[in-house]
């Protein structure tokens, strides 16, 4: 509980971490905030379904809260005003604060009357998209520590964000956003594309690395396997024991 | 990612509008160069023997009658339609052929619904949009392709519509100067964010929409690398050309029967865990009189002093025609005959 994760993602796709963690922490029994900023809910639907959990059943039983990225800019942008005049969550995209999106994280994870669920959960895919949505770096790490100082310390709930980097790393903002949080969290799963370039049965490594304790000194546990992406699973395996290879 | 002088990304672009108006779908051509019309004047004819021209002729007239008894012609027609669900459908029959030395015929162009956006016009027409701080140009073509979806039902607007229909779009040399951009002609550009910003609303727009699009960059004029990073993450799909014309690969004889590389940078990976990835990831294309061909290419054996070389001639793999993507259009795994 009260737990910052990082997932990072370097010359592949580590979206499969994001399934993952959604799916873990709703059958948990937890109320998750899902801030989905680079797929639509159906593509986040199927893929849960696959690994056995139903998003619109979590939805509509509260357990879920969707933020819906893609969907929400459209109703911003072509939209009709909203005469509740609510901000939405994605003023950022007009004024370059997020504070907006801040307060509806907020307002989603703050126990309501008659709430029995485990603990709040924060999942955003990705925090990459907030750079190229026009929010400066120094603006999301500020955004992250306010939610954490809510749903981590206040709530003792966790946190769990992707960063995603490219091919060549060139993507300044993005490493330096990925690198702050780096030092912030309490663990960090990184997977990266194979260095010796594509590999049919062996779709990456992955980093796991566990911060023992932020104050002391002590070093940081590191385990490094590779995986393989299938349909409804990922396999984990020792470097070099991939089942092709044995 | 065009290629330096936008020959072969224009051709593949053209070759996306033509493959939607043999199946008929809805065109939406935006361009800040060329009038779109005149783009539209060349697209390559397809290749269609006589009994398929007969057939075409014959669904174009029975669309008001019944339809569930005439169930298959109209199936046939739908064949090649995704629907927009869980699966992907991988339809048996895909794509069609073009004879790139023939123009398309105005008849079989008159036959789809064509929208287009030319931004000079459209500049003098509309005031100056500032949305979001994105650049004007951007931002009218994102309300102009709006319209275009929701007047004509792609977003299931008008239920009562029976036949659902595509919308294929397609847009020249975003990024560009003639855009009103700057990424690509300074180093320190006043505003990053314009063309990823846009990019993101597009993606909205595709997802909620019955609709595909292919967008040109001229990426190698790009000095911020960090931009290309983000388009390439907010794409479905991504893929450069690299042509030999004025570089020394030119000359190198294992590239002399190709006039350039295809590169796959990134394939699509939706409602699934996995994607498709083929074996190999070393295409080269080539262009020939009639056709455009892209084929795998592959080290010979260095047995001599002349390199010989054999092209594996595969069928052409079903190309996925989802309803959102952004990005060039599914390009075939192995070799793909235009």
């Amino acid at each position: 509980q009260g737990k910052f994760t990082l997932l990072r993602d370097t010359r592949t796709d580590g979206s499969f971490l994001v399934h993952h963690f959604l799916s873990f922490y709703l059958r948990a029994g937890c109320k998750v905030c899902f801030v989905a900023l680079l797929q639509s809910f159906s593509h986040y639907n199927i893929v849960a379904q696959k690994l056995g959990v139903s998003l619109t059943a979590a939805r509509e039983r509260g357990q879920l809260v969707f933020l819906e990225g893609l969907k929400s800019c459209l109703d911003l942008l072509f939209g009709e005003k909203e005469p509740s005049g609510e901000p939405s969550p994605l003023q950022f995209l007009s004024t370059s604060n997020l504070k907006a999106l801040f307060d509806f994280v907020r307002t989603s994870l703050t126990p309501a009357e008659g709430d029995s669920w485990q603990g709040p959960v924060l999942l955003v895919d990705d925090l990459s998209v907030l750079l190229s949505l026009g929010a400066s770096p120094v603006a999301v790490l500020d955004f992250i520590h306010y939610c954490r100082v809510v749903v981590c310390s206040q709530l003792q709930g966790n946190i769990v964000v992707l960063v995603h980097s490219g091919e060549d790393g060139a993507d300044e903002e993005n490493e330096l956003l990925g690198t702050a949080l780096g030092h912030h969290s309490d663990l960090i799963l990184w997977a990266e594309g194979l260095a010796t370039g594509f590999c049919k049965d062996i779709h990456g490594e992955i980093k796991i690395i566990k911060r023992l304790s932020l104050q002391s000194t002590e070093q940081d546990v590191v385990q490094v396997y590779q995986y393989k992406i299938q349909e409804r699973n990922v396999t984990f395996f020792a470097r070099g024991l991939s089942a092709a290879v044995l | 990612e065009e290629d330096k002088y936008a020959v072969y990304s224009n051709l593949l672009f053209k070759y996306f509008l033509a493959e939607g108006v043999v199946c008929g779908h809805d065109l939406f051509v935006a361009s800040a160069m060329e009038p779109p019309d005149n783009i539209l004047k060349k697209l390559p004819a397809p290749l269609l023997d006589d009994t398929h021209r007969n057939e075409l002729r014959e669904e174009a007239t029975p669309a008001k009658s019944e339809d569930s008894q005439d169930s298959m012609k109209i199936a046939w027609r739908y064949e090649n339609l995704p629907k927009m669900e869980a699966s992907p459908t991988t339809s048996t029959k895909f794509g069609h052929y073009y004879d790139i030395s023939k123009t398309m015929s105005p008849e079989l162009l008159q036959s789809v619904k064509r929208h287009s956006f030319y931004l000079p016009e459209e500049l003098s027409l509309m005031p100056k949009l500032k949305t979001w701080n994105m650049n004007c140009g951007y931002a009218s073509l994102l309300h102009s392709i709006q319209k275009v979806i929701c007047q004509e039902g792609f977003d299931g607007s008008h239920p009562q519509k029976k036949q659902k229909n595509i919308l294929r779009i397609g847009i020249q040399s975003m990024g560009s100067l003639l855009w009103g951009d700057d990424i690509c002609s300074s180093d320190t550009p006043e505003d990053i964010h314009s063309l990823t910003k846009f990019l993101y609303v597009l993606r909205g727009l595709l997802r909620k929409s019955l609709s595909a699009c292919i967008i040109t960059v001229p990426s190698h004029l790009i000095q911020n690398k960090a931009i290309m990073e983000r388009v390439t993450n907010l794409s479905d799909m991504v893929v450069g050309l690299e042509s030999f014309i004025g570089s020394e690969r030119e000359t190198n004889p294992l590239y002399k029967d190709y006039q350039g590389l295809l590169h796959v940078h990134q394939i699509p990976r939706l409602n699934s865990l996995i994607c498709d990835v083929s074996d190999t990831k070393d295409l080269a294309f080539r262009l020939k009189r009639k056709q455009f061909t892209i084929e795998r290419l592959h080290l010979p054996p260095d047995l001599s002093d002349t390199v010989s070389r054999s092209s594996k001639q595969d069928l052409a793999e079903s190309a996925k025609l989802l309803s959102s993507g952004c990005g060039a259009m599914a390009i075939g795994k192995k070799h793909l005959d235009f």
